[in-house]
């Protein structure tokens, strides 16, 4: 049947209260979204748009962003511009407990909240986003982040790092330290590098950043490394894990990071640790041995338990970064999927696009894309697709990618909050 | 449920809401004015049309020739019909 015929059968099967008959028609259920970040706050939209009963469990009345939140550390962007409310959501009409999530009963098909009460669900989508694990660096634990931020969930700790280095003395040195794959936002520490090399060499010039990473290779790196010669010779050392490059420990007090090789003494120390899937995704026994959540490519529904799908940097989703724009398009795939399952249909493999673009200065935009499809189980990068931003390109482009960095945030922030 | 049974059948196995990655478009392309094109108000022969171009690099691009590498012409053109459609 053609489209237009289906959607004129369906039409006349009084679906015309409904939003998109074409799509919501024959979908009912109960669907519950834990997480009102870039992923969650989309699914809920696109599942209430669709005419479907949704509640978006959501313990904070501001969310801060993360994208965007390097440029508040280097002293280049006021920290409101990164704080989104769920004021749109509600005016849409998305319903919204201010509560979270303590507990998953995925047999019972229920989810405990903090006050207490219950919601019972068909399906399920966890968008909790990522832990810090407080586990993983000797020396590094909660009280340590609070003289040597993470700030790599933004809000308090953005504002603490960028304090730190507005206060931090002339000839100070920062040590940013760097961990191994997988971590939300892969090209988010060298854009942090970048910036903070761009606010030493504009504001304390005779300070120095020094990165030292737990890997070799990361994402962008010719187009971060070829920025760094070109802009920060004098402001920034990179050390690889060849070189020695993966912090051992750090000690809070003494304000130190060691490695296997040698002891920096830190003005300011920038530590982001490794990472896991947020507490509720190990509650629902959703994540595995690696602390993430396996999920199949097509619906993004967990591999351990059924009915509860996972989406964005929780997940596992293969090929694709963790990333907001990944998370969004995500958040979009996994609710269609879930209003097709919800209706009996079996949903078509997707296609999902991912962009992230980083600034290296002020004016100075890269991007590395990908497009994703189902292969072998897990989502693939479709070859020939994607890739970086080219090395020769001149200051038009990078000029233009900063400036497309700029509309995406306010795009996909209006879309999601707005 | 007679009603879910009637409609599984017209609806077919697998209809899905857009067509593979069209709902991916809207993370960058939103309201007019920014510095992304808006796609509002395009029809789906120039999507298609810019799409066709992006990928085999006729014209050129920051990003674009590298999404639309990703797509068939038959995707894209599924794609461009969707979004001239109204998109979600």
């Amino acid at each position: 049947m053609t489209e237009i015929g289906r959607r004129a059968v369906l039409a006349g099967l009084a679906a015309a209260a409904l939003p998109r008959p074409a799509v919501a028609q024959g979908a009912r259920g109960r669907v519950v979204v834990v997480g009102g970040g870039f992923g969650g706050a989309t699914a809920a939209r696109v599942l209430h748009r669709a005419g479907l009963a949704v509640t978006l469990v959501e313990p904070v009345e501001t969310y801060y962003a993360c994208p965007f939140s390097n440029e508040v550390i280097a002293g280049l962007r006021p920290m409101s511009a990164q704080a989104l409310g769920y004021e749109g959501l509600r005016a849409a009409g998305v319903t919204l407990t201010r509560t979270s999530a303590e507990a998953i009963d995925g047999a019972a098909r229920q989810v405990r909240l903090s006050d207490g009460t219950t919601l019972d669900y068909d399906r399920l989508i966890l968008s909790p986003g990522i832990a810090l694990r407080f586990d993983a660096l000797p020396g590094y634990d909660e009280a340590a982040a609070e003289a040597m931020p993470h700030a790599w969930k933004a809000g308090a700790q953005t504002e603490l790092l960028a304090r730190q280095l507005a206060a931090m003395p002339e000839g100070g040195t920062v040590v940013l330290s760097v961990p191994g794959n997988p971590y939300r936002c892969p090209p988010g520490p060298y854009e942090r590098a970048s910036l903070i090399a761009y606010h030493l060499k504009t504001r304390k010039p005779r300070a120095k950043l020094i990165v030292l990473d737990a890997k070799d290779t990361f994402s962008k790196q010719r187009l971060f490394e070829q920025a760094w010669r070109a802009l920060y010779p004098d402001h920034l050392e990179y050390v690889p894990l060849a070189a020695g490059g993966q912090v051992a420990s750090v000690d809070a007090g003494a304000m130190s990071v060691a490695t296997d090789f040698a002891t920096h003494k830190a003005d300011v120390a920038c530590i982001i640790p490794p990472q896991r899937a947020a507490p509720i995704a190990a509650a629902a026994a959703v994540a595995d041995r690696s602390g993430w959540c396996p999920i199949d490519p097509v619906t993004f529904e967990s591999r351990l338990v059924p009915r509860i799908h996972v989406i964005g940097d929780a997940a596992i989703a293969g090929a694709m970064p963790k990333s907001a724009f990944a998370a969004n398009a995500q958040g979009k795939v996994c609710a269609d999927a879930v209003i097709d399952l919800l209706a009996g249909r079996a949903p078509a493999a997707p296609k999902l696009i991912n962009t992230c673009y980083s600034l290296v200065a002020p004016g100075y935009g890269i991007s590395v894309a990908g497009v994703y499809h189902p292969a072998n189980g897990v989502l693939a990068d479709i070859e020939g697709a994607g890739g970086t931003s080219p090395v020769d390109a001149p200051d038009t482009v990078r000029r233009q990618e900063a400036a497309y960095a700029e509309d995406w945030y306010r795009t996909i922030t209006a879309a999601v909050f707005g | 449920m007679r009603l879910g049974l009637l409609l599984l059948v017209l609806a077919g196995p697998a209809a899905a809401a857009s067509p593979p990655g069209a709902s991916s478009c809207s993370g960058c392309h939103g309201a007019p004015g920014g510095a992304v094109p808006s796609l509002a108000g395009h029809s789906a022969e120039d999507i298609a049309a810019s799409l066709a171009a992006f990928r085999t690099g006729a014209r050129p691009a920051t990003v674009m020739n590298r999404i639309a590498k990703g797509f068939s012409e038959p995707e894209s053109r599924a794609i461009a019909d969707w979004i001239a459609r109204g998109g979600p």
